[in-house]
């Protein structure tokens, strides 16, 4: 079976990269922490459009966890014009909503997955195994 | 018991406390668990983000339900909001609580309602900035006497 070039790169390196993208600086702190201590290396963002900015300059991320309510560009925006523009990411939605109806314009914007906030280590964990079973 | 076991016991008691009390929950155990000897201040750190936000957005809201114009209830809430989240990231309860209903009633343009929970948030935040400062002074003493915290 033929295999993408990001497929063979990823068997070879064992390395994930993520992008936090969130508005709030305590929660970016966290997410970053957390990151750092399961060994991926990751970048992070204030809003939508920073996120699609990175994705422009030709940034690739295996994971990027989206925050839903930010400022200039919001979490569902920015997933969708990450999707229409050929983004590939694993794109998690980290929120604190919790009602269906909420999150369901979120997940159908394109999202892999979603994660009720806070985040914690066995969320993350459960993130990063998805994406290393789907190579 | 010697100085050191003193000291851990006083740490551990207190950090009981501050959970048994309801001001914090296991998100700031999570927290506790990130900290390691390559980023021995990252809980201070982060709760000093926490105290800088909250003086913050206080202000703001306080600023806003003051407007005798016609107070800009969505605003207050963009506040809220903020402080909701971090409140819950830190694992700081008793203030998320109160945000939460500050929420209902910025979403009532309920402007008295507003105001108490301006005063409940204030009053929850500082008492829980004072505790949490003197977590820190413990696990200062401790670390300062040889013991740790894990």
């Amino acid at each position: 079976m033929a295999q993408s070039r990001h497929a063979v790169e990823k068997e070879q390196s064992t390395k994930i990269t993520a992008l936090v993208v969130d508005d709030n600086r305590i929660n970016r702190t966290i997410h970053c922490r957390l990151l750092n201590n399961l060994g991926v290396e990751n970048e992070v963002v204030g809003n939508g459009k920073e996120a699609v900015d990175a994705h422009c300059s030709g940034k690739k991320f295996d994971l990027i966890l989206m925050d839903m309510e930010m400022p200039i560009m919001n979490g569902i925006e920015a997933t969708r014009k990450l999707r229409e523009m050929g983004n590939r990411s694993m794109i998690a939605g980290v929120s604190s909503r919790s009602m269906e109806e909420d999150i369901q314009e979120f997940i159908e914007a394109g999202l892999d997955d979603y994660q009720e906030k806070p985040l914690t280590m066995s969320k993350l964990i459960s993130l990063i195994r998805k994406i290393k079973l789907n190579g | 018991m010697d100085i050191v076991s003193q000291l851990q016991r006083q740490f551990i008691d207190y950090s009981a406390s501050l959970h048994h009390e309801g001001f914090v929950d296991d998100q700031f155990t999570q927290l506790q668990k990130l900290q390691d000897e390559n980023s021995p201040d990252f809980v201070v750190e982060v709760a000093s983000l926490f105290f800088e936000d909250c003086e913050k957005l206080i202000n703001n809201m306080a600023r806003a339900l003051e407007q005798q114009q016609g107070v800009d209830f969505k605003q207050v809430d963009a506040s809220v909001h903020q402080l909701k989240g971090s409140s819950s990231s830190i694992g700081a309860v008793r203030v998320k609580n109160v945000c939460i209903s500050f929420r209902s009633f910025c979403e009532a343009q309920n402007r008295e309602g507003c105001l108490r929970c301006l005063q409940q948030v204030t009053h929850e935040y500082s008492l829980l900035k004072n505790k949490l400062q003197t977590l820190f002074r413990l696990e200062q003493q401790l670390l300062a006497a040889g013991g740790s915290i894990k």
